[in-house]
């Protein structure tokens, strides 16, 4: 039996405001990758993540995530597969009327199967998960630090233990020592839950440290897929001055 | 190896297998609960080894269903056991924050606590405002003309077609409930004075005012409100620009020129829509109102109207400004914030509005 991948794009084109964003774009991910997604600035990194998550419809070409299709009519099945997904926005995008607490605990409680005292442990268990003491749940989110914002929305990505992460820009803003905290985080749930995560990334050192292949996108398409090592050699204008000769060092 | 979490009691042992997760426990959460909880008390000997996934959702189940401590013998990988060890390292009791019941009197004492800080919040914008103007008085390069204007164009000029509506439709409905009556007295021709006084005096005024603080009011408030939710107020402050001279002060002086005209132009079509339904209901020409108007209503109302269009359009926009420069950063005071401006700047139209029928009653009332 052959597992669907977690992601497949087929021919993808999207445009916005007449300009091409994506041209032919094919992507597959497979269970347990760990995709870094590499770009240029404005090359539609987000772009490719809003269609994925299907926020974004593309103009043609098809999205299918776990082997179902986006574009399914029935609610239901829409529903399940949304709830096999996590998604870190690039600004956090908590939800800024609700505590700390009530952030996390808003997709657990969406369930209604999941009783008071379970929820209360969980959202204890993803704020010590990703470093916060049980006392930052009575926080606002106004209240936080731009790198606690993250932290929380990456503990609201994971209420629901989804099988696919979606990360944008997850270590921008955070400390080192954190960023490399969150790296150690992330591989964990990745080995214990076999998730598999793409990640929009400027960082190197997350990019070394966690992801296992690269997919590179420039020119309006994936112009490199593949194990990190195999994509550095690619010879592209962009791979090569994002790997140039002493940044390849730290890889 | 079966997908869905399964669970079986042997004697003297409790075996799972396969996939814990919530996704798969879902569909049939209350039957693995029911069949946890029923397993015996005494049952020490756990086996996980055939569990293919283990997710913190069901690590927390399982840790619960064993009372919180280790069974004394737990086959289990070293993955899946990482997953236990941080549920058990949480601390076992977790007390959410009770959210203290606040007794009614100190409730009735914190609303006239904040309606107060209102108050003085507002008094303390007109004062900024006060001494924003002195400044300008001494700077005239500093004036927000553009801003002004714009303010005018915004809340005016793209009013006129709603208030001209309403001000028609209101001016039809008054003429033509008073003609019912006036007929069955054989009062006809006091129309004119009922509609005359009634809209120019009073209804213009206070329709517009409602109008524009439902319109504009709102609109101010969300708009310096997302102003600071977004820090803009602050990178006006961070420019050396002062938002009370570029934010605010253009708001108020752009309302409060823009109303009186609005009160003008919705009394005009107001009296044009009961001037119609006197035509049609009492076959009171045109002309003969219109000729009669002046002798009916005294100047003095129409200053009167006019007058209150002024001080209405100031009175909506200091609230509107004072309650969108409050605005917290999240949503929920957003629309909170812009409910009480809406809600406060009417409240406070009529309440100038009573003050004004006190103190003008001798004014502008015709003599007959």
């Amino acid at each position: 039996m052959s597992q669907p991948p977690v992601i497949a794009l087929d021919g993808v084109c999207a445009s916005y405001r007449g300009k091409a964003v994506h041209r032919d774009l094919s992507l597959r991910v497979e269970a347990g990758q760990i995709v870094g997604l590499l770009g240029g600035s404005g090359s539609g990194k987000t772009t490719l993540l809003r269609e994925i998550l299907g926020l974004l419809r593309p103009d043609s070409g098809s999205v299918r995530l776990f082997g179902v299709d986006l574009n399914d009519p029935d609610i239901e099945t829409q529903r399940n597969l949304r709830r096999r997904l996590g998604m870190l926005f690039q600004h956090g995008a908590l939800f800024s009327a609700l505590s700390v607490f009530d952030n996390i605990a808003f997709p657990l409680r969406e369930l209604r199967c999941l009783d008071a005292d379970w929820i209360r442990r969980l959202v204890h268990l993803k704020l010590a998960m990703v470093g916060l003491e049980p006392d930052h749940g009575k926080l606002m989110p106004a209240e936080l630090s731009g790198g606690m914002v993250k932290r929380v929305a990456l503990a609201r990505a994971l209420a629901l233990e989804p099988e696919l992460l979606l990360l944008d820009e997850p270590t921008a803003g955070l400390d080192p020592d954190r960023s490399q905290n969150f790296v150690e985080l992330v591989g964990d749930l990745q080995r214990e839950l076999g998730l598999t995560v793409v990640m929009v990334t400027h960082d190197l050192n997350t990019l070394a440290g966690l992801a296992t292949h690269v997919a590179v996108l420039a020119d309006q398409h994936i112009i490199a897929f593949g194990p990190k090592a195999e994509v550095m050699t690619v010879d592209h204008p962009f791979v090569t001055g994002f790997f140039g000769a002493d940044r390849r060092k730290l890889l | 190896m079966s997908d869905s979490p399964s669970l079986q009691v042997e004697p003297g042992r409790v075996v799972l297998s396969g996939c814990w997760t919530l996704a798969e426990m879902l569909p049939q959460l209350p039957v693995l609960q029911a069949r946890l909880a029923t397993c015996p008390a005494g049952v020490e000997h756990w086996d996980l080894a055939a569990v293919t996934r283990l997710d913190s959702a069901a690590a927390v189940l399982l840790w619960r269903s064993w009372g919180g401590a280790w069974p004394s013998a737990l086959v289990i990988s070293d993955l899946h056991r990482q997953a236990l060890l941080r549920v058990a390292g949480l601390p076992q009791e977790l007390h959410e924050p009770a959210r203290p019941r606040v007794p009614f009197p100190e409730m009735i004492g914190a609303l006239v606590l904040k309606a107060g800080g209102n108050l003085r919040g507002m008094v303390a914008l007109f004062g900024q405002l006060l001494l924003d103007l002195a400044y300008l008085a001494r700077h005239p390069q500093d004036v927000p003309w553009k801003e002004c204007t714009a303010n005018v164009y915004k809340a005016g000029a793209q009013a006129l077609a709603v208030t001209a509506m309403v001000g028609f439709l209101i001016g039809v409905t008054i003429s033509y409930l008073s003609a019912l009556q006036l007929k069955s007295f054989g009062a006809d021709l006091f129309i004119v004075n009922i509609l005359g006084i009634s809209i120019i005096r009073e209804l213009g005024p206070v329709l517009v005012a409602v109008l524009v603080a439902g319109r504009s009011g709102s609109a101010m408030t969300a708009q310096i409100g997302v102003m600071r939710v977004t820090e803009e107020i602050d990178v006006l402050s961070t420019m050396g620009i002062s938002r009370s001279i570029r934010v605010v002060l253009p708001k108020i002086i752009g309302l409060t020129v823009a109303m009186p005209l609005l009160v003008l132009w919705t009394s005009a079509v107001a009296l044009f829509g009961g001037m119609l339904a006197a035509l049609l209901q009492l076959d009171l020409s045109l002309i003969y109102f219109l000729d009669n108007l002046p002798r009916a209503v005294p100047v003095a109302n129409l200053i009167i109207g006019l007058s209150k269009g002024v001080v209405f359009g100031f009175v909506i926009a200091i609230v509107a400004c004072h309650f969108g420069l409050h605005v917290k950063p999240n949503t929920e005071s957003l629309s909170a914030n812009t409910t009480s401006a809406v809600v406060t700047a009417i409240t406070t139209v009529i309440l100038f509005d009573a003050i004004f029928a006190v103190f003008t009653r001798q004014i502008g009332v015709p003599q007959l």
